[in-house]
C-alpha cells in the first residue's frame, strides 16, 4: 500500500469520528487517485463535511490514518487547498474581497509575515480567473451569495494548491456562476490538480465529476462514476441507517428511479 | 508633572491600551468575555494577596491574570459540552469567581485594604500620588508607567499578530487548516486582554475597562467598512473619550472614571444616529429616497401604459394622480416635482407628459417588471 499513497492524494484507512459517543464516521477506508475532480455524496448529516474536517486535521478523529501524498496533513500543508462552507464564515466582517483572497497566501506567508506586492498580484490574478477583478475592492457583505462563493475559490486558487477540499461550491450560485464554476474545475484537473467536492445535487454529478465517494457514516462505495453511481448504491446511501425517516425513504425511491435512468442516458458522457 | 496632567495621561493610554484590542474583540462577539474577565480577577488578587502574605504588586497580577485566564477555560469547556451555550456559560463562570473573590474577601481579610470599591470604580484621581520607586529613587507616577506598558504591548501584539488575529476571527477554519491554530491565537488575545484589565482596573475600575474595550471599537464598527481603519478609529474614539470626559468630570466635579465611560456611550450614541453608511438617520434617508424613486418609476410606467389611449386625458392629469396612485396630494407633489427635477417629465397646465428620457426609462422600469 506505501507504493501507490506517494502518488495517491488522499489514503484513507480505517478512519473513525466521533463528536460524541456516536461516531459519525465509521471505519472509512478510502483512496483517491490524482488528477479527477471527485464529488463527495450523501444526506443530510452523513458526515461529509466532517470527512473533509477530519482530513485537515480540524476535528479530532478516534481510530485511524489519513495520508496525503504520502504524508501526514502538517508535513503537506502547503500543497492543500480548502473552500468551507459559505456559511461559515461572518460576511458582515468589516474587508473586502481581494483581502480575503490575500488570505489564501497566508500559509506560504507563515507567522508574522505581511503580505505584500506579490501577494496582492496573486491575488488580484485569481479573482480575475474567477471573474471577480471588477469587484476586488468591494466590501464583502456587498457581494451576492454567488459572488461570495468566487471569492472562496479565488482565495483556494490564491493557496497554489495540489489538492483541494471544496463543502458544497455549487450552494446557492446561479447558473452562470455554476458553469464559471464547473469551468475552474476542469481547468484546475487540466493542471494535474485533485479537487474533492462535497455535492448535493444527483442530477449534475455525473456531469461535473468523474470520480464518486458515497458516503453515509460508513462508505458506501468509490470509485469511477461509470461503475459507482448506481441505483443500488444510492439505495445503500440513502436508504439503511436512516432508520426513522421511512418516509423519506420511500420519496427517494421514486427519486432514485428517475436519477438511476438519468445515470444511465449520462454515462457515455462521463470521462 | 501637574496631578491633572497624570490623570489625563493615564486615561489616555488606559483608553488606546484597550481600543487596540477592542476590534477583534467586537468581530469576536465577545464583549461579555472581557466583561466575564473584569469580575473574575479578584479571586485572583486575593489569591495573589494571600500568598504574598500582603500587598505585593507582582503577586496581585500575577494571581489576577491567572485567574482571568482560567476564566476564560472554564467558559470554553463549559461551551463545549455543547449544552451551556456561548452567554450562558459566561454568565455561569464570572459571578462564581467574583463570589468566591467577594467571599474570600469578607471571611479572610475582612480588615484588609481590598475594597470592592475601588475594583469597580478604580480611582485614577489619585494617579498622581502612587510614584514609581526602584532604589529609592522616583521615576514618577506609577499609572504612567504601568499603562505606557499596556499601550505597548498591545501595539506589539496587534502589529506582529495583525494577520493571524484577522484570518482566525474571520474564518477559523481556514486558519487552522493554513496552520495558524486559532485556539492558540484565542487564548493570546485572551491572555493579552487580562494583562490589560489587570493592569487598567487599578487606575480606572473593572466597569470601565469594559467599555474601554468594547464601547470604541463598537463605535467604530459603525463608522467604516474597512478592519486596519477599524482599529484606529477606535484608538482616536477611546482617547478622545478620555479627554473629553476628564474635561466633563472636572467641570462638572464628578467622579472621572464614569465620566470618561459616559462619554464612550455618548458618542456611541451618536454615531449610532448620525453614522454616514449605517446610521438610523442616514438608513432612514435612504429608505426615504428607494421610496421617492419607486413611486417615480410607478408614476413614469403609468404614463406610458395610458400614452396615446383614449383615455390619456383623464389618466395623465396631474390632478387625477392622488386618485388614481392613491397618494396623498403632497407625496404626488413630491414624485411629481423630482422627476421634473431629472427632466423625465414635463407638466403643461395640468397634463403630465414623458419627455424621451422619461420614456426610455419607464419602458425599461416596466421590462424588468415583467420579467419578475
Ligand atoms: N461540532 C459538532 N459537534 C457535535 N456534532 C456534530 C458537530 N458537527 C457535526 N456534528 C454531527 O455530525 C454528523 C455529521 O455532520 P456533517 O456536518 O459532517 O454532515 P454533512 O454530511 O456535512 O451534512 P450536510 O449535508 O447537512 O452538510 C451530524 O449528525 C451532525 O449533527
Ligand atoms: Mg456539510
Amino acid at each position: 500500500m506505501s507504493n501507490v499513497s506517494i502518488d495517491h492524494p488522499v489514503v484513507i484507512h480505517d478512519l473513525t469520528v466521533a463528536y460524541r459517543d456516536k461516531p459519525v464516521l465509521w471505519d472509512i477506508e478510502l483512496s483517491i487517485p490524482p488528477g479527477k475532480l471527485v464529488a463527495i455524496i450523501g444526506p443530510n448529516g452523513a458526515g461529509k463535511s466532517t470527512l473533509i474536517k477530519a482530513v485537515l486535521g480540524l476535528v479530532p478523529t478516534v481510530a485511524g490514518t489519513v495520508s496525503l501524498f504520502g504524508g501526514s496533513y502538517r508535513e503537506r500543508r502547503q500543497m492543500i487547498g480548502y473552500v468551507p462552507q459559505r456559511s461559515s464564515v461572518d460576511w458582515d466582517f468589516p474587508t473586502h474581497a481581494l483581502d480575503v483572497v490575500m488570505m489564501g497566501t497566508y500559509g506560504q506567508l507563515g507567522w508574522f509575515k505581511r503580505p505584500g506586492k506579490a501577494q496582492r498580484e496573486l491575488a488580484l490574478r485569481c479573482l480575475e480567473q474567477v471573474g471577480m477583478a471588477d469587484f476586488a475592492n468591494r466590501q464583502i457583505s456587498q457581494l451576492s451569495g454567488g459572488q461570495q462563493q468566487r471569492v472562496f475559490l479565488a482565495r483556494a486558487l490564491a493557496q497554489d494548491a495540489q489538492l483541494y477540499f471544496m463543502d458544497e461550491p455549487f450552494v446557492g450560485v446561479d447558473a452562470v456562476t455554476e458553469r464559471a464554476i464547473v469551468n475552474l474545475l476542469r481547468d484546475l484537473r487540466a493542471r494535474g490538480k485533485t479537487v474533492v467536492c462535497v455535492h448535493h445535487d444527483l442530477d449534475s454529478a455525473p456531469e461535473y465529476f468523474d470520480w464518486l465517494v458515497l458516503l453515509n457514516v460508513r462508505l458506501i462505495a468509490a470509485g469511477p462514476f461509470e461503475t459507482t453511481f448506481t441505483s443500488e448504491n444510492l439505495r445503500k446511501t440513502y436508504g439503511g441507517t436512516m432508520g426513522a425517516a421511512i418516509k423519506h425513504i420511500e420519496h427517494f425511491e421514486e427519486d432514485r428511479l428517475a436519477i438511476s435512468v438519468q445515470a444511465d442516458t449520462k454515462r457515455p458522457n462521463g470521462h | 508633572m501637574s496631578s491633572a496632567i497624570v490623570i489625563l495621561l493615564t486615561g489616555v493610554l488606559v483608553a488606546v491600551a484597550c481600543a487596540l484590542l477592542g476590534a477583534f474583540l467586537i468581530l469576536r462577539r465577545m464583549a461579555m468575555m472581557v466583561d466575564a474577565i473584569s469580575h473574575a480577577i479578584l479571586p485572583g488578587l486575593v489569591a495573589g494577596y494571600f500568598l504574598a502574605q500582603g500587598p505585593d504588586l507582582l503577586a496581585g497580577f500575577a494571581g489576577a491574570v491567572l485567574a482571568a485566564v482560567l476564566t476564560v477555560s472554564l467558559v470554553e469547556a463549559l461551551q463545549n459540552t455543547g449544552r451551556v451555550g456561548g452567554e450562558s456559560a459566561i454568565g455561569i463562570v464570572f459571578p462564581a469567581m467574583f463570589a468566591l473573590g467577594t467571599f474570600v474577601v469578607s471571611k479572610y481579610f475582612a480588615n484588609v485594604h481590598l475594597d470592592a470599591d475601588a475594583i469597580l470604580y478604580g480611582n485614577i484621581e489619585f494617579a498622581a500620588f502612587d510614584l514609581l520607586y526602584i532604589n529609592g529613587v522616583s521615576l514618577g507616577p506609577q499609572s504612567l508607567w504601568m499603562m505606557s506598558g499596556l499601550c505597548l504591548m498591545n501595539l506589539l501584539f496587534v502589529g506582529l499578530l495583525y494577520k493571524e488575529l484577522k484570518l482566525a476571527t474571520f474564518d477559523p477554519g481556514l486558519a487552522a487548516a493554513l496552520g495558524f491554530s486559532p485556539a492558540l491565537i484565542h487564548y493570546a488575545l485572551m491572555t493579552v486582554v487580562s494583562i490589560t484589565t489587570v493592569g487598567a482596573f487599578t487606575a480606572v475600575g473593572a466597569i470601565l475597562v469594559v467599555a474601554l474595550f468594547v464601547v470604541p471599537a463598537a463605535t467604530a464598527y459603525l463608522l467604516t467598512d474597512r478592519l486596519p481603519v477599524m482599529i484606529l478609529l477606535a484608538v482616536a474614539l477611546g482617547a478622545l473619550s478620555a479627554v473629553c470626559g476628564y474635561a466633563v468630570a472636572i467641570v462638572l466635579d464628578a467622579s472621572v472614571a464614569g465620566s470618561i465611560a459616559s462619554t464612550t456611550g455618548v458618542l456611541f450614541g451618536l454615531a449610532f444616529l448620525f453614522a454616514p453608511q449605517h446610521g438610523l438617520v442616514a438608513r432612514a434617508r435612504r429608505l426615504q429616497r428607494q421610496r421617492l424613486e419607486f413611486a417615480v418609476q410607478t408614476l413614469l410606467v403609468h404614463l406610458l401604459n395610458h400614452e396615446q389611449s383614449a383615455e390619456q386625458q383623464a389618466e395623465s392629469a396631474y390632478s387625477h394622480l392622488s386618485g388614481e396612485l392613491r397618494w396623498h396630494p403632497p407625496f404626488a407633489r413630491r414624485v411629481t416635482d423630482a422627476a421634473k427635477r431629472a427632466t423625465l417629465l414635463q407638466q403643461h397646465g395640468d397634463m403630465l407628459n414623458l419627455t424621451e428620457a422619461g420614456r426610455a426609462e419607464a419602458e425599461a422600469a416596466r421590462a424588468t417588471d415583467l420579467q419578475r
